[in-house]
């Protein structure tokens, strides 16, 4: 009735090392998530198989990968699993008081009533597409971008306007997206064991907070002091006032939603681009796709809420290699059976889609990018579905996720039909910066664009 | 075929209903999908199929008799 017959992942980096910051000695496996996290979370599974554990400071964290064990994790419901208190470098950005996520049923409700509804993607795609072209106006014959700066950009307006509304993306700029990579920034795991240490991370990203909150105050203070609106011209901001949510909270779930939709859109976006100039035939189907597709005129807003299977494939394989969260984290609050263990209540018990979505058995010469494990009868994703889980799986599944999709397939067919694009830097450079539980890509990552003859 | 809709997970997106109406139903009691045709005819494989596939909470699966 303990964690000992589950077995510890080995250590490889000492908590008592010269390099570890004094105020995580002694802390386990914390040092080394914080530099190297996707070896540790690969080794767990190589040493220790489908159940392992590590540690974290005080929190036993056991990681299950595999789809039996991922099934038992994703359908926990809320009470035996619980999502907000499993990630304390959230809080901070949130703000005290607000939870990591609404909660299942709330968020079906927000969904349902508001900015996801599946009616309402069309208008979405609508204005992701002039989202982009506003993005590429600028742009000359040729030149370079860097993907980092470029997607966090575009992701910045077309998440604010989609998920919150257009008035509210219209009062921001440039500058709200580096207010934005500051937060997103101050996920260092060294909040596991003081979220509020006095480190210039944190520092920074209080400051950032603040600033946003700011921001998002006065947008809200304008609006009660407009008053009642008619329904048909109501945003979700209006609605969340409507249903008595105060502003604290409200601005807790507004950071919530775009941090949901923010970073997650914009590496898939650097990351789908940085594949298919890795794989040259790949980047040639797709083009021949969309430039049939579109032949006809038709629109972009259009198109990308429907099929369009290569560059599909494309993305679902960019999220598998590429998934934007590589771990999701629960606490345990009533102890919990699983693989014939109990894992007692206080435990983090963790899956790893970065893990999962490489298991060799599920997912075959699982680092290879293949777009072609997608395709019928194969269906790696859909016969899969413990595994295969960028989206996470279960009640818990990304509920933006078709939004995600739409949102990409719009995104490339505006810029690869226009604009062809090269590495201006070798390939395997690519990479990302995983020193922050929010992952995001390594700078500098750039690319360089021609405008094609059409 | 057999169409199984798991609403233990389901989200309540009621995307299937957009692709196969007459097999996709809806509780709105309970927010979550029902099946209104649980052996559609071979001549539906097109649109269930679809709605699998883009079910956004993988709920659904198709089950061969």
């Amino acid at each position: 009735m303990s964690l000992d017959q589950i077995p510890e992942v080995s250590t490889v980096l000492d908590d008592q090392d010269p390099s570890v910051p004094a105020i995580i000695k002694g802390t386990g496996h914390l040092p080394e998530m914080r530099v190297d996290p996707i070896t540790l979370f690969h080794r767990v599974r190589e040493e220790c198989g489908d159940i392992g554990r590590f540690r974290l400071a005080d929190k036993n964290v056991v990681l299950v990968t595999g789809g039996e064990a991922n099934e038992a994790f994703f359908r926990a419901p809320e009470n035996v699993l619980d999502q907000a208190a499993a990630y304390p470098f959230m809080t901070p950005i949130f703000g005290k008081g607000v939870v990591f996520d609404a909660s299942p049923e709330e968020r079906q409700q927000m969904l349902k009533n508001q900015a996801l509804r599946g009616d309402m993607m069309r208008g979405h795609a609508q204005t992701i597409e002039s989202e982009i072209r506003k993005m590429v106006a600028g742009w000359g014959d040729e030149g370079e971008i860097d993907l980092l700066d470029f997607f966090a950009e575009l992701t910045i307006y077309t998440t604010s306007s989609c998920l919150i509304g257009k008035p509210f993306r219209d009062q921001l700029d440039s500058s709200f997206a580096s207010v934005y990579h500051q937060l997103e920034h101050g996920t260092d795991a060294i909040a596991y064991v003081d979220p509020y240490a006095d480190i210039e991370n944190f520092r920074l990203r209080d400051e950032a907070r603040e600033e946003l909150v700011a921001k998002v105050q006065a947008i809200l203070d304008a609006r009660i002091a407009r008053g009642e609106v008619p329904k048909e011209e109501r945003d979700l901001l209006d609605v969340l006032i409507a249903v008595g949510m105060d502003a604290d909270y409200i601005t807790g779930i507004f950071i919530s939603m775009m941090f949901a939709g923010h970073h997650t859109s914009s590496g898939t976006a650097s990351w789908a681009m940085i594949e298919l100039l890795r794989n040259p035939s790949v980047m040639e189907d797709v083009v021949a796709e969309l430039d049939a597709l579109y032949a006809d005129g038709s629109e972009v807003s259009f198109q990308a809420l429907r099929s369009i299977p290569v560059l599909e494939a494309t993305l679902k394989e960019t999220l598998r290699l590429h998934p934007p969260l590589v771990i999701l984290m629960r606490l345990v609050q009533e102890d919990f059976e699983l693989l014939g263990h109990t894992i007692p209540a206080g435990t983090v018990l963790a899956a790893s889609p970065r893990v999962s979505n490489r298991i060799e058995e599920d997912f075959p010469k699982a680092d290879e990018f293949d777009p072609g494990r997608y395709v019928d009868p194969r269906q790696e994703d859909l016969q899969n579905r413990w595994t295969w889980i960028p989206f996470g799986a279960g009640k818990h599944r990304c509920v933006g996720n078709a939004f995600a999709m739409m949102q990409m397939k719009a995104i490339f067919s505006v810029i690869l039909r226009d604009f062809e694009f090269e590495p201006v830097q070798p390939l395997d450079s690519y990479r990302d910066d995983v020193s922050k539980m929010v992952i995001q890509l390594a700078q500098p990552a750039k690319v360089r664009y021609r405008r094609r003859a059409r | 075929m057999r169409v199984v809709a798991d609403a233990g997970i389901c989200q309540g997106h009621q995307l299937c209903q957009g692709e196969a109406p007459d097999v996709f139903g809806f509780d709105e009691d309970a927010d979550v999908v029902t099946l209104l045709e649980e052996h559609p005819d071979e001549s539906r494989r097109a649109d269930v199929t679809t709605a699998v596939k883009y079910c956004p909470a993988f709920a659904l699966s198709i089950e061969e008799d």
